[in-house]
């Protein structure tokens, strides 16, 4: 496929995908707020993106006008075939089909997970703790989320390459390339259809055990379907994103000394900074498809295409958030949208959360010292999750 | 003399972000989808006015009410 022309007209023109927007998108962003709250490009058959907070808010609350039948924007829309519910969902299924997966995310069932998060950042600090330097998105950040999610679901931890090659395939390369993610998938579904095998045989109390004992609203199992959806939706959710938010997070640490000697003044500080850490590098940007016609602050919305929600964009908003461009680690006001706004309220932002927390807090006690690689590139990923790809930094021995 | 603080969380709002039970223990209790009620009859105990209102103010969903008896 060619390559796309090169944007020159941010605002009437944009590409969520252009380099100029995965290395730094926030200028870009207060360049079409202040031009209009909805701004629109013909690229990706048709796109539409809400600028404000309150038009991101008007959008993610309407399930009326705009489906979450697709959730990712991209260079095609073939059939849907295979959905991943509930994030695929719109209402009334969407409800009962969350339901099944709130309980085991709640904050009280995080803090069972929590000695093995702190177990799996210290396992990884271990790996390289006495080198001078390190890429912590390859070595530290990418693996917890990863292990994480594979420990609540039951699978082995050891296969975490298979997943990120799935995910990188679905959510990077399938923006334009079908076929790549069509493989992402089928490898993916084949994978979890051997797991529910093995379950039906030796049934055990792990999260997929769970999902395929839960009975829907007229006491019936799900189908696998269902399972093997929502079994790819906790998969691919729950791993790149929460690897950006990590990485984010000690990227701003590593070049922002202030803020780190802080926290490792203030550990009681870190809860409050990884919520300004969500607002100001909210990795997660999900996409509607427009049903009807409506009006979202005052600009016209015409079926037929789709919308680029960006809780990242409203989460910069001035008119929200005073300093909005400023990283403000004892923020007290802070109603960010990281997680989405409305019924799609992320599933996993409890786990996301505590995730966050002990990554910085395993890192900080023991590597207190660190800072850039000026001689190292750090690298973000693009599309529908953004964070650093590659971090390098250089890490002084504690004295 | 003011009035005690009443606390309610809307049950139409709520979406479970659960941002008021980390900044407020003593005042809400989380169901079993993690959705954020009211502890007891909602009355704000002396010296928790400020929890009160930090909680207030970081529900993404503005779902909780504060009111003066």
């Amino acid at each position: 496929m060619n390559k796309p022309a090169p944007v020159t007209d941010w605002v009437h023109d944009f590409d969520h995908t252009d380099p100029r927007w995965t290395e730094n998108p926030f200028p870009i962003w207060d360049e079409l707020r202040a031009e209009c709250p909805v701004v629109h490009t013909e690229r990706f058959l048709g796109v539409y993106m809400p600028t404000t907070y309150e038009a991101v808010k008007q959008i993610a609350y309407d399930t009326e006008h705009f489906s979450s039948r697709r959730v990712i924007v991209r260079t095609v829309r073939p059939e849907i075939t295979q959905s991943a519910p509930p994030i695929t969902s719109d209402p009334p299924e969407h409800k009962p089909a969350k339901q099944l997966l709130l309980p085991p995310f709640t904050p009280d069932a995080m803090k069972k997970l929590e000695p093995r998060v702190r177990e799996i950042c210290n396992e990884l600090i271990d790996e390289f703790i006495n080198d001078s330097k390190v890429d912590a998105a390859a070595r530290y950040t990418k693996h917890i989320p990863v292990r994480a999610i594979a420990h609540m679901l039951g699978i082995p931890e050891k296969d975490s390459e298979l997943f990120i090659k799935w995910i990188h395939e679905i959510l990077e390369l399938g923006i334009t390339d079908d076929d790549a993610l069509v493989r992402g998938v089928n490898e993916m579904s084949h994978y979890f259809a051997g797991h529910i095998e093995q379950r039906k045989k030796n049934p055990t109390n792990d999260l997929i055990s769970t999902l395929m004992n839960a009975r829907d609203k007229n006491g019936q199992p799900l189908s696998d379907m269902h399972v093997l959806g929502s079994l790819r939706l906790l998969l691919i959710a729950g791993i790149d994103t929460t690897w950006s938010a990590i990485g984010a997070s000690l990227w701003h640490l590593a070049k922002t000394p202030a803020d780190c000697e802080r926290l490792l003044a203030e550990p009681a500080l870190i809860p409050t900074a990884v919520e300004e850490f969500l607002r100001a590098y909210s990795p997660v940007t999900m996409a509607r498809e427009v049903m009807k016609e409506t009006t979202i602050s005052g600009c016209p919305i015409k079926p037929g295409n789709m919308v680029l929600l960006s809780f990242p964009a409203a989460n910069r908003d001035p008119a929200m958030f005073p300093d909005a461009d400023k990283v403000i680690i004892d923020r007290k006001e802070n109603r960010h949208a990281a997680f989405g706004l409305g019924i799609h309220r992320c599933v996993g932002s409890n786990l996301a959360r505590m995730e966050m927390t002990v990554a910085l807090e395993e890192w900080l006690k023991r590597i207190p010292d660190f800072r850039l690689d000026p001689a190292g590139e750090v690298t973000w990923s693009e599309g529908t999750v953004r964070g650093p790809r590659q971090l390098p930094l250089l890490l002084s021995k504690p004295h | 003399m003011s009035g005690k603080l009443r606390i309610h969380v809307d049950q139409d709002k709520c979406q479970g972000h659960s941002r008021c039970k980390a900044l407020a223990p003593e005042l809400f209790d989380l169901d079993e989808f993690g959705n954020a009620h009211e502890a007891g009859d909602g009355i704000v105990p002396p010296g928790l006015e400020d929890k009160a209102y930090l909680a207030k103010s970081n529900c993404p969903e503005l779902a909780i009410d504060i009111t003066e008896d």
